[in-house]
């Protein structure tokens, strides 16, 4: 302790007061309006509502796949390396949500790489200009780097390698330590995100060894039912903090190969795991505080079904991981696409990213 | 998936029901046949919202700002007659263009769809006396639902006036010109006490709790719009020695808006040749049946893309009680096809000039204040 008093916090006692009195001031110029409304004439970034980000830039990846690059406005917060941020973008005139990881190291600007699969990935990759607005939410997820220094192993299959490549930017170049393993599984050289970059990494720093699994080359998917494929890429694959990051099935193998050596694994899905046969009626859908009532089928998530009516759902990871989405039930059934279990009593909390109608069903949203 | 609209009603009609004198040629069949085209209709139009209709909205939300923010910054200098005749003129069209086409038709749901928190019904709130949420209930539930229905729409006179020859005389509607003069230039005061269900209250349907919480909210309310408009902005107007002239020119611009809406509204419904209703006959009423009521119910006003835009597109009257949350933008295409549906099943299309229909609508003012 060095006993100097601490200088004082300007931005607490002047500066956010009278930004504050500031905009109290305008609002009363601007009500029912906020300033923001009114500023947004011409700040694009501006709202009292709802965060916004500008497109800096959109720089191909691969065929299918691109990273945007945007400016956050107030309100969002510095990721950690390997966080999610929901992105909301318009379509059409209407706007959807999504999860994409941050690729970018933290302290860095933030950027998502998209790779075009549906609906909104292929807008977001074939229709994103620089100078364009995204919707965003701040940065949340608990797939981030450990606590304390670790020799680490990251297996990553297509776009799960994103929320890993934001850890191995934010780790390799900075930390001298750092003991990393890349093994990552893609269809082809061509098809492999960052593979420039990540060869690059692998040449300069002698803590990051990277092990390319090419589908197409060895006519096979990497075999994670038994030990012998990891044990060639990485011998020393059990001392290692594991990370994992692709498709359902690659995950639930690597899964299961862990659990049976009692070993953790973290995970990061990036798409709900959906029930075999969790089908099943569909029902009407009663939205009590909006007045609206729709029929959804079975394959339509609650979510889903107010969206699609024009309501302001709630939502966030989409996939039944944040509860962003949970809404009281009034009456009647869902059924839970994950396990396809039917539950649900009146005043119970249910999430609608993975719940369809089991029957008709009353939401109080 | 479909969207169920929550006026549905109970397939089938008692047997015997008197229908409305100007569908009376009209078979059951018809009626339902009729349905299934105007619900073909707005199912089209739903199709095809999009990026153009977004932009659209947008558009006039931009508009709108810049020129209530340009109007507000010349009545800084409002005693200079120039500044103040331009200041007002902005400040009122900024006005008119947000209850319209804006407010009410954001606050109908219109463009819900686009799932934009600034842009809904959920979220907005508008620059007028009365708050959203309770004009939303007397407007958006009551009046849309049972449109006409005399006893039922307290619309029919919003309970002051007597505006249909079932509404019982008194002597006191021997005023009926005189309040409504009155009540033009205070119209958003006027939607403010009628929003708070007086009535409801007096006749036990709304508790005290519920009228107490109504009057808080419009308290707050006005005390916001009362800052903006008479205090705020005559106060920065003062730096120049413009406060008075400042003042004049908000009451002035409120009350041109109020008198605009007043004359807009006053056409929806009450020019000759919109019918009204009794609760019998809509009795068992089916989906076709309520699409006919709003029809014959309303009456629309004809003019330029520039008068349809003042009056918030209100002017097509008729689709908007067909499909009351379609976006504003598009009534104009479905209005050909509406009167084209009209005109096939010989049913009544209303529509007239501006001064027409309002004259039209002030002489049943004056009518009905005798016996
Ligand atoms: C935490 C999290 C992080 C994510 N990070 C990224 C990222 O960095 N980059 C990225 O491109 N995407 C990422 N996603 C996936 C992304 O949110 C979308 O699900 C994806 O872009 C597909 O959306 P869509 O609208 O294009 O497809 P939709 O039209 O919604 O779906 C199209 C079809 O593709 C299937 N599908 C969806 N996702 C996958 C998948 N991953 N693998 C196989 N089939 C799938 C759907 O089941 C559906 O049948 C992440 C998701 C989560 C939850
Ligand atoms: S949106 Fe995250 S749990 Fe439903």
């Amino acid at each position: 302790m060095t006993g100097r008093e601490p200088a004082p916090d300007l931005r607490h006692s002047y500066y956010v007061p009278s930004i504050r009195l500031l905009s109290r001031l305008a609002s009363a110029f601007t009500t029912p309006r906020s300033p923001e409304d009114f500023l947004r004439l011409v700040d694009p970034l501006a709202s009292a509502r709802q965060l916004r980000g500008l497109v800096t830039s959109v720089v191909p990846e691969t065929a299918d796949s691109v990273t945007i690059r945007f400016r956050p406005g107030k309100g969002w917060n510095a990721h950690e390396a390997g966080q999610w941020a929901r992105i909301g973008v318009e379509i059409d005139g209407v706007r959807h949500w999504r999860s994409y990881s941050l690729s970018t190291g933290a302290g860095q600007d933030p950027a998502i790489t998209v790779t075009a699969m549906g609906k909104v990935s292929t807008a977001l990759v074939r229709g994103t200009r620089p100078g364009d607005v995204l919707f965003l939410a701040p940065p949340e997820g608990d797939f981030v780097l450990p606590e304390h220094p670790r020799p680490l192993l990251m297996l990553t299959a297509g776009s799960g390698l994103t929320p890993v490549m934001s850890m191995i930017r934010t780790l390799v170049p900075r930390r001298p330590d750092a003991d990393l393993v890349l093994v990552h599984s893609s269809r082809s050289p061509e098809d492999s995100l960052f593979r420039e970059e990540l060869l690059e990494l692998a040449d300069q720093f002698p803590g990051f060894r990277l092990v390319q699994w090419f589908t197409g080359e060895r006519d096979r998917r990497i075999d994670l039912t038994g030990t012998s494929d990891l044990d060639t890429a990485c011998p020393d694959w059990r001392d290692r903090a594991a990370y994992a990051c692709g498709p359902a099935d690659f995950l639930d193998a690597a899964e299961s190969l862990w659990q049976r050596e009692e070993s953790e694994l973290r995970v990061e899905r990036f798409a709900a795991v959906v029930a075999p046969g969790s089908g099943g009626e569909g029902g009407r859908v009663t939205f009590e505080k909006s007045d609206k009532e729709v029929e959804a089928d079975s394959a339509t998530t609650l979510l889903a079904a107010g969206e699609d009516a024009g309501l302001m759902m709630r939502s966030g990871c989409r996939m039944g991981i944040c509860h962003a989405c949970v809404t009281p039930l009034l009456s009647g059934q869902v059924r839970d696409t994950r396990t396809g279990e039917v539950h649900g009593e009146p005043g119970h909390l249910v999430q609608t990213c993975v719940s369809t109608a089991a029957g008709p069903v009353s939401l109080d949203a | 998936m479909t969207v169920i609209t929550p006026f549905l009603l109970d397939q089938g009609r008692p047997a015997g029901r008197a229908k409305p004198s100007a569908a009376a040629h009209l078979t059951d069949a018809q009626i339902e046949e009729l349905g299934r085209e105007l619900d073909a209709l707005r199912e089209s139009v739903i199709a095809t919202r999009g990026a153009k209709d977004a932009a659209y909205i947008r558009r006039v939300i931009a508009t709108q700002r810049s020129l209530e923010l340009a109007g507000r910054a010349a009545l800084l200098f409002a005693k200079h007659k120039p500044a103040w005749i331009a200041g007002t003129g902005m400040l009122t069209v900024a006005k008119i263009l947000e209850n319209m086409e804006i407010g009410h038709n954001v606050l109908h749901g219109q463009w819900d769809w686009m799932r934009d928190p600034d842009i809904h019904s959920t979220t907005w709130e508008w620059d007028f006396v009365s708050p959203a949420k309770a004009w939303q209930h007397t407007h958006n539930d009551l009046h849309h639902t049972w449109t006409n229905v005399v006893g039922k729409d307290r619309d029919v006179g919003y309970t002051i006036l007597r505006m249909d020859e079932d509404q019982e005389w008194t002597p006191r509607n021997l005023g009926n010109p005189l309040y409504n003069a009155l009540l033009a230039p205070v119209f958003e005061w006027g939607i403010a006490i009628y929003d708070l269900e007086l009535d409801e209250y007096r006749e036990g349907r709304k508790t005290k709790a519920e009228l107490h919480r109504a009057l808080k909210n419009l308290g707050a309310k006005f005390v916001k719009q009362a800052a903006k408009d008479y205090v705020a902005t005559p106060a920065a107007a003062a730096v120049t020695g413009s406060a008075k002239q400042a003042l004049a020119a908000t009451l002035t611009a409120n009350a041109a808006r109020n008198i605009w809406a007043h004359a807009v509204i006053f056409c929806g419904h009450f020019p000759a040749g919109a019918d009204t209703f009794t609760e019998e006959q809509i009795e068992g009423e089916t989906r076709g049946d309520w699409y006919v009521r709003q029809m014959i119910g309303s009456a629309n006003i004809s003019g330029s893309r520039l008068m349809h835009l003042m009056t918030g597109n209100l002017s097509f009257q008729i689709e908007h009680h067909l499909f009351p949350d379609l976006p504003s933008n598009r009534y104009a295409e479905v209005a050909v096809k509406v009167r084209e549906i009209c005109e096939r099943y010989e049913l009544p299309y209303t529509t007239g000039p501006l001064p027409k229909q309002v004259a039209s609508a002030w002489a049943k003012v004056f009518r009905l204040a005798l016996p």
